[in-house]
């Protein structure tokens, strides 16, 4: 496939301009750039939902015009979308049919074709399982299915490792390689650089709406290709200098939750956690998704009400107190799903500014808003955490992924928390705003924040952290140290193969 | 900046316009299939409307619905399909009208009574949704559903002479007796009628949702709930109390939709008194954007609509085509505001997408 000199202009504006890119069959080609760079269109433009202004797609020597996603469909282009399409309350046959019941029905056709594929690549999936049950990697696996089965012999992957731990990126992996050797092509968009190396045979870099340059993942090493990416040098997560003191600022002790199953069954996803974080303290917590981190965020919170165990802030108790008291006690909080927990995405900008601190100033004073005051401390907030908004009343949903992250950094900042609560802080955010997220969080904690972080991101993990704790199964099995321990020796942890303290051998295995 | 709220605004106007121009053609094409003149009944309600008794007569409509059309736009702010106003006003406005005519106070007094009696009444037929909601999970779609249904044989039951109700000598209506002059709203006299005096009060309802929902901290809370439930509790919200008290405040402006009527006119709660403008209020808060302006609007034109077709028998017309068009409305309404919404978001994405592209452009042009 080849994309040659394609250039789409939005009135005004040139989005993508002189692309070019060259995909060879049977090769998994890495597409990366910071977030706005240009790949979503780029994208757009191959899967056929928006046209190019300039430039020829050729695909086996053919040049090709896509006007819908059906065309790009019917040559034989699917697409993974970061964010999954699929219908929870169905089975994965019943997913994989839907929308294409012409193919091979929706009965035992439909089956023996899909059990085909999966077998062929080693996909693994059982048909019908319900979608709900499923996790986030079966999912993914299910929408790579049901690309195959609408008969793509290219795919786009957009981000396709942001939800996974390393294990199952892994056997992503293992299932793109056997895409690759039964001749299929992948094109495959990253924001992590190792993860790029590691797959791909080729990749090219867009930066500012234009291709910047190719590298070969044999020779390059991330920091290169974030350069390349960036333009300037590669920001680190890591702390430097210690400022934990022995000013205890949260402890949890004995804190237990239960959830009843949808069959019934009690079970407990909270089980005598225990730990405190100090003033200046950060505390990360390492883990498979679905292990209880969420649980445990709801729970100091005040989202669900724990059936034991004492949390306390600042010396006072507030196992018990509402949400709102806990956000107006000095609680900040940066929610692992902004879209659903951080922001009102109709909404414009200086109303989020509002969200979760309705009650403090400078948003309301006695009961009644001060949108005046409000409008203001927006503007001051987009200003100092570098926003890219033409404006404060334009709606959330306008704004980029890492843009929406900053503006909630900078909401939770604004109101001086004792405590904040990160959950996967720089999860979708590109290479830029991710360096200003994590200088934010150290500035706080060298000014006595304590910061509880849950993060997918090992690197970020190990590197923000001044402890870390692993949780599996609702319960922390192990504690280990961020100056010594590696992502490969975490992650083998957090599948629950290790308790107790992790020493860092050389053998790479924690006792 | 501001340019994006007028873009709201204009996005705004383009919903309600759009819906009426197709509710209007399709009225018409009803029209041709049934082989009459797809426009001379809009003439002649037109005309119609120039009479000032029918002026006045659609301005007192208006206020009615304007309050059950508020009530629902409250629920509608937080998500809450409140489909009981029309229960809710109806059992109100009886038992206001009971109490009125068992009492007899100093004027402001006596019709303080009766206002509270309404939006006591209708908070609490409203709340039992509320606390089936809050407790057990029940929708508030079916339980108000069931209230209207309740609500309905309640009314007829304690209106029998035997429990509250009264037989007027001669007539076969059953009453809840007369409420006494003191009781009474006096109304605005002028060319044409009599404006109710409680329609003002509607209009000043208005006027308190509005800086209830946009001021207040309660109101961004109701908001935020309704724009996003998850969200909301995340900041902070107490989803249930919010639910709960939502449901009380839709309840009790629910319960004053029957007073400009009663108080202005009727005295009497009856058999006659007018059914089903909480069904109504529903076509106006949604053709109204659940905005007190927008609401206004939305009620004058249906109160147009039903009032100014009354005549349309005496042309060869039935006066059933301003119904067909409301139902048209209420169509094209939920579409359209979709299609508008979505357009919305779409531009303004591609807007900011824009505006920042050419920042950066700038950006680079002088530092380079």
């Amino acid at each position: 496939m080849e994309l040659r000199g394609i250039t789409k202009r939005f009135p005004g504006v040139v989005a993508n301009h002189d692309i070019d890119i060259t995909i060879r069959k049977g090769t998994v080609h890495a597409l990366v750039g910071e977030n706005g760079a240009g790949k979503s269109t780029l994208m757009k433009i191959l899967y056929g939902m928006q046209k190019p202004d300039e430039g020829t797609i050729t695909i086996d020597g053919k040049q090709v015009s896509f006007s819908s996603p059906a065309d790009a469909i019917a040559t034989g282009i699917g697409m993974v979308h970061q964010h999954f399409m699929l219908a929870d309350n169905l089975t994965v046959l019943e997913n994989v049919v839907l929308g294409g019941e012409k193919l091979y029905g929706i009965g035992a056709r439909a089956r023996k074709k899909i059990m085909e594929i999966s077998d062929a690549y080693g996909l693994n999936v059982r048909p019908d399982a319900l979608v709900e049950q499923l996790g986030v990697a079966d999912r993914q696996r299910v929408e790579i299915l049901k690309v195959l089965y609408r008969g793509a012999r290219t795919l786009i992957l957009d981000e396709p490792t942001a939800v996974l731990v390393p294990q199952e990126v892994d056997a992503l992996f293992a299932n793109l390689r056997e895409l690759k050797a039964e001749g299929l092509t992948v094109i495959f968009i990253s924001h992590k650089l190792g993860e790029v190396l590691a797959v791909a045979d080729d990749i090219t870099v867009i930066r500012r709406g234009t291709t910047v340059g190719t590298a070969d993942p044999r020779t390059t090493t991330t920091k290169q290709l974030a350069e390349l990416m960036v333009g300037t040098e590669l920001p680190s997560p890591e702390t430097r200098e210690s400022t934990v003191t022995d000013v205890p600022m949260l402890s949890v002790q004995g804190l237990r939750l239960t959830a009843t199953d949808p069959d019934g069954v009690v079970r407990e996803v909270l089980d005598g956690i225990d730990f405190t974080i100090h003033k200046g303290e950060v505390v990360g917590i390492a883990g498979v998704e679905g292990n209880g981190q969420t649980e445990l965020i709801e729970a100091l919170m005040g989202l669900r009400t724990p059936d034991g165990g004492v949390i306390s802030l600042d010396g006072a108790d507030i196992s018990h107190a509402p949400t709102r008291k806990r956000r107006e006690g000095g609680i900040g909080y940066i929610p692992e799903d902004r879209h659903r927990h951080g922001l009102l995405l109709e909404s414009p900008l200086w109303e989020n500014r509002i969200l979760g601190h309705v009650t403090e100033a400078p948003n309301s004073k006695r009961g009644i808003l001060d949108p005046k005051a409000a409008r203001k401390d927006t503007e001051r907030i987009v200003r100092e955490y570098d926003v890219r908004t033409p404006g404060i009343d334009v709606t959330a949903a306008s704004l980029s992924g890492g843009n929406q992250q900053k503006l909630i950094v900078g909401r939770e900042m604004s109101h001086n928390p004792k405590f904040l609560i990160a959950a996967h802080p720089t999860r979708g955010v590109d290479v830029g705003a991710q360096a200003q997220i994590w200088d934010q969080i150290r500035e706080a904690r060298r000014e006595g924040l304590a910061v509880l972080l849950i993060s997918a991101d090992l690197d970020e993990l190990i590197g923000l952290s001044d402890t870390l704790r692993v949780m599996y199964r609702g319960r922390l099995v192990a504690d280990a140290d961020p100056a010594t321990i590696t992502p490969e020796e975490l992650g083998s942890a957090m599948t629950g193969a290790a308790t107790g303290h992790l020493e860092h051998n050389e053998n790479g295995e924690g006792r | 900046m501001r340019k994006f709220d007028k873009d709201r605004l204009l996005l705004g106007l383009a919903g309600p316009a759009l819906a009426l121009v197709v509710a209007f053609l399709l009225t018409s094409v009803v029209l041709l299939l049934s082989d009459r003149n797809p426009f001379e009944p809009y003439r002649i309600m037109v005309e119609n409307a120039e009479f000032t008794d029918v002026q006045v007569l659609i301005l007192n409509q208006t206020g009615t619905y304007y309050l059950a059309a508020l009530a629902v736009a409250i629920g509608f702010r937080m998500n809450l399909f409140n489909i009981g106003v029309d229960g809710q006003y109806r059992l109100a406005a009886m038992l206001a009208a009971v109490v009125g005519a068992s009492v007899e106070l100093p004027g402001p007094l006596h019709v303080l009574l009766i206002v509270f009696v309404a939006m006591f009444v209708g908070a609490f037929w409203a709340g039992i949704a509320g606390i089936l909601k809050t407790t057990r999970g029940v929708s508030e779609v079916v339980s108000t559903i069931m209230l209207n249904a309740i609500a309905t044989s309640l009314i007829a039951w304690m209106i029998l002479p035997a429990n509250l109700g009264v037989q007027a000598e001669g007539s076969n209506d059953l009453t809840t007796g007369e409420i006494a002059e003191s009781g009474w709203i006096p109304g605005l006299d002028v060319d044409g009628g009599t404006i109710y005096g409680f329609t003002f009060v509607a209009f000043a309802l208005g006027i308190v949702y509005w800086f209830v929902l946009n001021r207040t901290r309660f109101g961004f809370d109701l908001r935020a709930t309704g724009a996003s439930d998850s969200a909301a509790q995340a900041s902070g919200v107490d989803a249930k109390k919010m639910v709960l008290t939502a449901m009380l405040i839709s309840g009790a402006v629910a319960g004053l939709t029957g007073l400009p009527l009663l108080l202005g006119q009727t005295h009497t709660y009856s058999f006659s008194f007018p059914a089903g403008i909480g069904f109504t209020g529903i076509t106006i808060a949604l053709l109204g954007r659940n905005s007190p302006i927008g609401i206004f609007f939305a009620a004058l034109l249906v109160a147009f609509l039903d009032k100014a077709s009354a005549s349309l028998d005496q042309y060869g017309y039935e006066k059933e085509i301003a119904t067909i068009m409301q139902g048209l409305i209420v169509i094209s309404v939920v579409v359209s505001y979709e299609l508008v919404r979505q357009y919305g978001l779409r531009r303004q994405q591609q807007k900011v997408g824009e505006e920042l592209a050419a920042q950066a452009k700038k950006k680079e042009a002088v530092s380079s």
